[in-house]
């Protein structure tokens, strides 16, 4: 067990310092001069050289890299060439919005798909089950920003019991907080936990079949106690590596709703820094992320060796 | 006894019918067993075994039903009609089951003890959860599993298939029920665990009184373990009585068919192995005869004697296929960060030659090493070191592109029909796709000549070209890969355990079939199997493999009638033959 951790840490790091070269390689690769960008085509040469000094992309390429790459780890992103502002307290705060609506919307789309999950999957012959999987599979078919807009047509608009938009962090003002969280919240939970509905039911549904249910059956234990006891946490295997995956990819993929609630989170900050041509702030976005991502594998890791005993090594 | 009822049957099952909507699987089944009865429920698949046993527990799939009586002692209400409320108390406590796959029936994510442990707290059998903990360590040393509270503390996937095995039968013993029922409880073991794991079965019942309904289709076996047998054949018992006039005396023609087919000391006039279709002239063993298997064996020796040529003049015949220290090593993932790799060494140093027109058997049970060997024979693995050659080239270090030989002159039927064809080639096509060799020029016209040709020598009709797999039984399904193997003319043929995927009635068809098409088309054999009957009769010369190594080898008689080494020795005394298992009785 320590040993499988010490090894995925390695794993970490070295996948992390890969992933910073290509970043950075790539970044580079895109023609076009920061310094040119930032001072319009008129700039003049003298000007040109001045601002690249202050860049810093009059250095060789290797010394800029170890320049941006040894200050990641002490979260010094360096200086946007756009806005001229450091980037690190810009980043922290956009990391904070995204990961607190993204985990809580995963959260609430578990607590959605794991009971009407394993419904569908037990009655699936029933009407009832047949139409909870209907239902799944239309809430699949919604993409998240129309559920969005449909959530605040009807609740902030329609009722208007809760704001359309903006963003309160919870340190500031709580109450102001939860109003202004719920309905991005709703709006990303209710397609992910339709996603993650049809895993769970599919999930429970292949353990259904396996031998030891009907063993457990054969010991006297009735269906739903055999189900609980013997077949939710081998169901949550699967289940776990779809939901580490639909993490990772809402974490960006949150971005529209971001739009549609005018949210300031690390997605809006990725599409504005590309549409600004502000290089440094995507290459640090991108590492941002690409953390958070080894990070969500680490610990799903860890939880896969805690559920299944067969994955520890030299146990 | 406190369970006799009025009629003092444990079990009484009168008229059960089991159906779907669509279809009866099994019609008017009637069992009486009166406690400690030890009955044998044979048939092949299909035949409703399973779904009887399934019904006796009360545990029939979604949309199969059944109707009749079934009387358990102590329970006045008919089970047929009982809720499932009403069953789970029964279920576990009166009668259990043991399955057949140890490790699929067992839930991999928890601990062998608690398991165990279970069955008593869920019927509340023992006092508290420590009890049921202490009674479980108890009963898991009851069926000799050797420490068994380290057992009880193991996850199924760490120990072996007999100890899982062993376990399931603690847990299925462990309320005292008075109905233990087996669903093939040893299939899925090898040869030497299977024997250990009957006398346990065998052991445990006698001792509680307990009754027994064993499962199987294995006729040996039930002839080692049961008083009574009941055949059934497409949902009906067709043949019931005691074990001995049954084997003995069969009166139903499916019985004597399923004896004969199952009866691999027993040939016809022509040296083959009985069928179903050929059972008529088929002599049953007797259950009083005791020298019967010295007799069988002398009569196999004659009958062999013209193949036997061929292979005594082996030593002057240059050999179609050399192995030299052969050893494969597996890495496997380190259990420490700096410490070494661990490895698995499947093959330690095999060498062996096989002359043309050779039938080599090779024997060995799980974990010996010998579908390692099968596959670096057919070059879908790379020896660590050593030398194979076949049809003079050598396959250890060939590249892909150099193998295109090899494979034309050496073709695998696999052991599981059902896996190994593609499920969305039309059988045409399967079956004439050893052909497509890289550099040969694709001749439909003569392709569709010979896939038909080699339909004909199959034993498949014509129109199966356009069929596919799923279209196909079992024994079907390993004649279509029979003739795949055999379309581009291969010189060897490798059959890795292709019959025991089959039912008996159908194995003896395509040994029979396998023996036959060796002779016309003048094929070197080389046969791996773990069953020793099956060996006996279809090879001349045998390697008996253990750990990774050939520890005996020889002609087949000098094998199986004086075995020199231990092991061999264990595994020809715990293989079963129907005949011996009756002459032991």
């Amino acid at each position: 067990m320590g040993i499988r951790l010490l090894i995925n840490l390695a794993r970490f790091v070295v996948t992390y310092v890969i992933a910073t070269v290509a970043v950075f390689l790539f970044m580079r690769a895109i023609p076009g001069d920061p310094a040119q960008i930032a001072l319009g085509v008129n700039a003049t040469p003298e000007l040109l050289a001045k601002t690249r000094a202050e860049f810093g992309t009059d250095r060789p390429l290797i010394v800029q890299y170890f320049d941006w790459a040894l200050g990641l780890p002490t979260g010094n992103f360096g200086t946007s060439y756009v806005t001229r502002q450091d980037i690190s307290p810009l980043i922290v705060d956009r990391v904070q919005v995204s990961l607190i609506l993204v985990l809580l919307a995963m959260v609430l789309a578990l607590a959605i798909a794991i009971p009407f999950g394993t419904y569908a999957a037990v009655k699936h012959r029933n009407p009832s089950g047949i139409i909870v999987s209907g239902i799944s599979q239309v809430g699949v078919a919604i993409p998240n920003f129309l559920a969005g807009i449909l959530l605040v047509v009807v609740f902030a608009v329609g009722l208007g019991w809760l704001p359309a938009n903006g963003w309160t962090p919870p340190g500031e003002d709580f109450g102001d907080f939860i109003s202004r969280v719920v309905l991005p919240v709703l709006a990303l939970a209710s397609v992910q936990g339709a996603i993650l509905t049809r895993y769970v039911r599919s999930a429970v549904m292949e353990v259904m079949n396996e031998d030891y249910l009907r063993t457990a059956r054969s010991k006297g234990l009735g269906k739903l106690e055999s189900l609980i006891k013997h077949g939710l946490r081998n169901a949550s295997i699967p289940v776990l590596t779809v939901t580490s995956v639909q993490l990772a990819a809402l974490i960006i993929g949150a971005v529209v709703i971001e739009r549609v609630f005018v949210i300031p989170g690390l997605g809006s900050m990725l599409l504005d820094a590309v549409g600004n041509r502000d290089l440094l702030t995507v290459q640090s976005v991108v590492m941002v992320l690409v953390a958070i991502t080894l990070i969500i594998n680490l610990v799903v890791d860890v939880l896969y060796t805690i559920l299944d005993p067969r994955i520890r090594k030299g146990a | 006894m406190d369970k006799k009822t009025t009629t003092g049957a444990l079990i009484d099952v009168r008229g059960l019918t089991i159906s779907t909507k669509h279809r009866t699987l099994v019609s008017n089944f009637n069992l009486r067993m009166n406690p400690g009865d030890r009955v044998g429920l044979i048939g092949e698949s299909g035949s409703g075994k399973s779904m009887t046993t399934s019904a006796l527990m009360g545990l029939l799939p979604e949309g199969v039903s059944a109707s009749g009586s079934i009387q358990l002692a102590g329970h006045p209400r008919n089970l047929v009609e009982a809720t499932d409320r009403e069953l789970q108390k029964i279920r576990g406590k009166d009668m259990s089951m043991v399955f057949q796959e140890p490790l699929t029936a067992l839930n991999p994510l928890m601990k062998v003890g608690p398991q165990v442990a279970e069955i008593m707290t869920s019927h509340k059998t023992v006092a508290s959860k420590s009890a049921a903990q202490a009674r479980a360590v108890e009963l898991l040393g009851s069926v000799k599993l050797p420490d068994p509270a380290r057992a009880a503390r193991s996850y199924p996937h760490q120990l072996s298939g007999g100890q899982r095995q062993r376990a399931m039968l603690a847990m299925a013993l462990a309320n005292n029920p008075g109905l233990l029922l087996c669903d093939e409880p040893t299939t899925a073991l090898d040869v030497t665990v299977q024997r250990q794991v009957l006398d346990l079965i065998l052991e445990s019942v006698q001792e509680r009184g307990t009754g027994l309904l064993f499962i199987t289709h294995d006729l040996s076996v039930v002839a080692n373990v049961c008083d009574r047998v009941l055949v059934m054949n497409n949902g009906q018992v067709v043949e019931e009585g005691d074990t001995g006039e049954v084997f003995s005396n069969p009166q139903h023609p499916y019985t004597r068919g399923l004896l004969a087919a199952s009866d691999l000391n027993a040939t016809d006039a022509d040296g083959r192995l009985f069928t179903v279709a050929s059972a008529a002239s088929y002599i049953p063993p007797l259950a009083e005869a005791q020298p019967v298997v010295e007799a069988a064996n002398a009569e196999i020796s004659d009958l062999r004697e013209h193949d036997q040529a061929a292979g005594d003049t082996a030593p002057e015949v240059p050999s179609l296929i050399s192995v030299k220290d052969l050893t494969r090593i597996y890495p496997v993932g380190r259990s420490s960060l700096f410490g070494k790799r661990s490895e698995v060494h499947a093959l330690k140093g095999v060498s062996f030659d096989v002359a043309a027109g050779q039938r080599f058997g090779v024997v060995g049970e799980s974990g010996s090493g010998k579908s390692t060997l099968l596959r670096i024979l057919a070059g879908l693995d790379q020896p660590t070191s050593g030398s194979v050659r076949v049809a003079g080239s050598e396959v250890a270090g060939a590249k892909e592109r150099d193998l295109v030989q090899l494979r034309q002159q050496l073709q695998i039927v696999f052991q599981d029909p059902m896996g190994s064809l593609d499920p969305r080639m039309r059988v045409r096509d399967i079956i004439a796709e050893p052909l497509l060799v890289p550099g040969q020029k694709v001749d439909s016209a003569k392709h569709r000549k010979m896939v038909a040709e080699m339909l004909g020598s199959v034993g498949l009709p014509a129109d199966a070209a356009e069929r596919f797999p799923h279209q196909f039984s079992g024994g079907q399904r390993q004649r279509i890969s029979i003739a795949r193997a055999l379309i581009c003319e291969p010189r060897v043929l490798v059959a890795d355990e292709p019959v025991s995927a089959l039912d008996v009635s159908v194995r003896a068809q395509v040994l029979n079939l396998l023996s036959d098409l060796v002779d016309d088309y003048h094929l070197t054999l080389v046969f791996v199997s773990h069953d020793l009957g099956v060996v006996r009769h279809i090879c001349d010369n045998v390697v008996v493999m253990n750990e990774g190594r050939i520890v005996e080898s020889g002609t087949t008689e000098q094998i199986y009638d004086s075995p020199q080494h231990a092991y061999t020795r264990t595994l020809v005394n715990s293989s079963m033959s129907l005949r011996n298992e009756l002459a032991l009785r």
